[in-house]
């Protein structure tokens, strides 16, 4: 007799495994990294490029500048960057210190700045990077004036692409002695970390805030403001109201350390439609050119890089692609490489995954510290896995052919600078990705919705 | 010695005042400021052991994120008062709006008048001695250090605590999730005692009640159904 396979729509295997690990232990799933369904995407944009009507300049022979400034509305020291690339906040708790010397390493080799996250500053990160934003978060874990004065930007946080709303979460298991006394806590309690800021609420009350943060730093330190993408358009604007030099939008695509699996796939607005959002609010208050706008959620490639430019992003930040070029989901880390980073032995760690219930590729485990590549891990063991010299390459190379892929792009629709990108180089494949992205539909004049 | 240096907040820019405070002190041991106005961030930032008085009421954030200075401020102020505070004394002659001391890792704030809601919320370890009452919401999710409260305290006292202790001698209208009353033991007594004496306030400890973590929500518990 045949065995009918018709697999269901509303019930195929993923909401099956929902429905069985729900009733099986009552707990909802959480998890590490982003959003693993498919939304409108920027793979779903396309550039134009020259042709008869466009000029373009030779591939990667005639001068196109990637250069970057931020910070220019109000600081007195604005940061200038090499590269349209950062590197996200992340905390250290969340990521081993060797983790975060080597992205301080690869982000000053690329000329880029990387980014504190929800559990202070180290001095490895510190002493690693030349550029350095660090993060003033709800639960103020390890806030500290003297890393205020230390750094080269502030970063108010005011929610993220992956749990808009949800505040954030460090389960016990990666609470080691460091961490817990970076954060005033006991080690091994899980620690919430707050949705709400303790001293500010509302608008009104940021803009104070950010005037304070301003006093402190004798007004020298670009003032970041980052919003987990929901309402963007107001948000943007009220960002900048509150006296933001640089808005950071995170799209739902954007990455976490541990969070519920319902905030991740199930709130906030894809990076697509939240860029748009963000440049009409910038747009609108005739502000496109005096506040800076970094996006992430999702930015993987050039291609990435150059369509949120083309967009209207100043920058963007990447997360979760530095931790897959860290070698996040990798089959195997690497033993004895060379003081550069170069060679050693590929140590194959296929038990490790088994051993989490995951496998390379489709491991997101972040949450439980035994990270099987070192990367998203506090073990003392585990961590070792991780060297900065590996990290660093690697993440350097990443950035690096970002880079160069973005300047090829930018060169073949007749840029000599990768901000000269525009909307206008863009079309879409999709009606959905046209109507979020405000381009015409490939082939076609028509901008669904205008 | 005492070297005095003084600034009048309605000619002066506050730029100006905090900047001179951060970069410019020399054998300045002491600095007041008149005509505050309700400004914010007011002498925030400070890190060097100067005594700054503040001749009015302060705005948000007075001596916000202090380390080593002793600010007093001779009047009420607004949202903030000491937040993120490393070492150094605050004193608030009057009143003082919501989240006073929020976060703050060191030192001591006094507040001889009342407090706001949100006092000592997300608090890291500094001591906060409030004359009067205190708000709703007071040491929501404090992590460490301590709250001296000789009046009362309002709604949801202590909500989410971990290890920062808190003393009431008044009234509580309620405790927060995982807060619960507990027995004062010696210790405790002459904590309370140390305290007030910091404060130059005059109570009896044996008056004071303990309120600290009951520790359930250290580990996110799934049969508590969210009614915690």
């Amino acid at each position: 007799m045949k065995i009918q396979r018709e697999e269901s729509w509303g019930y195929d295997a993923r909401t099956l495994d929902y429905i069985r690990h729900a009733s099986a232990t009552g707990l909802y799933e959480i998890r590490g990294l982003g959003a693993k369904r498919r939304v409108p995407h920027f793979d779903d944009l396309l550039f134009l490029a020259a042709s008869l009507s466009r000029y373009p300049l030779e591939g990667y022979r005639e001068r196109c500048s990637t250069k970057t400034v931020l910070g220019t509305r109000f600081a007195t020291k604005p940061i200038e960057l090499a590269i349209p690339i950062t590197i996200a906040g992340m905390s250290f708790g969340s990521l081993s210190a060797n983790v975060k010397e080597a992205l301080g390493r690869a982000a000053t080799e690329a000329g880029t700045s990387t980014t504190t996250g929800d559990g202070g500053m180290t001095e490895e990160e510190r002493g690693s990077s030349k550029t350095l934003v660090y993060q003033c978060l709800p639960s103020r874990y390890g806030f500290d004036p003297d890393h205020v004065r230390r750094a080269d930007a502030i970063e108010v946080v005011i929610g993220q692409g992956a749990k808009p709303g949800g505040g954030g979460m460090l389960l016990g298991q990666k609470v080691n002695p460091r961490v817990a006394a970076m954060r005033t806590l006991p080690e091994g309690v899980d620690q919430r970390s707050a949705c709400r800021h303790p001293d500010w609420t509302g608008p009104d009350d940021l803009a104070i805030k950010i005037r304070e943060l301003r006093e402190i730093t004798d007004w020298e330190k670009p003032i970041y403001v980052k919003v987990g993408a929901t309402r963007t358009f107001h948000d943007v604007k009220l960002a900048v109201h509150s006296g933001a030099d640089v808005v950071v939008v995170d799209g739902m695509q954007g990455g976490t350390a541990a969070t519920q699996t319902v905030f991740i796939e199930h709130v906030g607005i894809p990076t697509l439609a939240a860029v748009r959002q963000a440049v009409d609010a910038l747009e609108d208050l005739g502000m496109k050119d005096e506040v800076q706008l970094i996006v992430s959620g999702g930015i993987r490639t050039g291609a990435d890089v150059a369509k949120a430019l083309a967009m209207g992003a100043d920058a963007v930040s990447i997360g979760q692609g530095v931790l897959m070029a860290l070698g996040c989901n990798s089959d195997a880390w690497i033993r004895g490489a060379r003081d550069d980073g170069s060679g050693g032995e590929h140590v194959r760690c296929d038990d490790d995954y088994a051993a989490l219930g995951a496998a390379p590729g489709y491991c997101h485990h972040c949450h439980t510290g035994q990270c099987p590549v070192g990367v998203t891990t506090q073990d003392a063991v585990l961590e070792q896995r991780l060297q900065p010299p590996v990290g660093a390459r690697r993440v350097r190379n990443y950035l690096k052919t970002m880079a160069m892929e973005v300047s090829t792009i930018a060169r073949a629709c007749g840029k000599q600078d990768v901000h000269h990108l525009e909307r206008e180089d863009l079309v879409a494949l999709t009606v959905e990705a046209a109507a979020m992205a405000g381009v015409p539909l490939a082939g076609t004049d028509w901008v669904p919705g205008r | 010695m005492t070297v005095l240096a003084s600034f009048d907040l309605s000619r002066t820019p506050l730029r100006d005042v905090n900047r001179f405070l951060h970069r410019e002190l020399g054998d300045t041991t002491h600095v007041r400021i008149e005509r505050p106005d309700g400004a914010h961030s007011i002498a925030v930032g400070l890190d060097a052991p100067v005594r700054v008085d503040v001749d009015g009421h302060a705005g948000y954030y007075a001596a916000g994120m202090n380390k080593h200075a002793t600010v007093v401020v001779h009047g009420n102020a607004g949202p903030g008062v000491a937040e993120n505070m490393m070492s150094g004394t605050v004193r608030v002659k009057g009143f003082a709006s919501v989240s006073a001391g929020a976060s703050a890792r060191g030192g001591l704030l006094v507040v001889e008048g009342d407090c706001g809601l949100r006092c000592g919320i997300s608090l890291k370890g500094a001591d906060i001695v409030v004359g009067g009452s205190v708000g709703s919401f007071s040491m929501f999710m404090a992590q460490a250090g301590r709250l001296v409260v000789c009046g009362d305290a309002g709604d949801a006292l202590g909500d989410s605590l971990y290890e920062a202790v808190i003393y009431v001698r008044g009234e509580v209208k309620s405790l927060g999730a995982d807060a619960r009353f507990e027995d004062m033991t010696d210790a405790d007594l002459t904590a309370v005692a140390g305290l007030l004496a910091q404060a130059g306030l005059r109570h009896d400890p044996r008056e004071f009640r303990r309120i600290a973590s009951a520790r359930s929500l250290y580990h996110w518990n799934v049969d508590a159904n969210q009614e915690y």
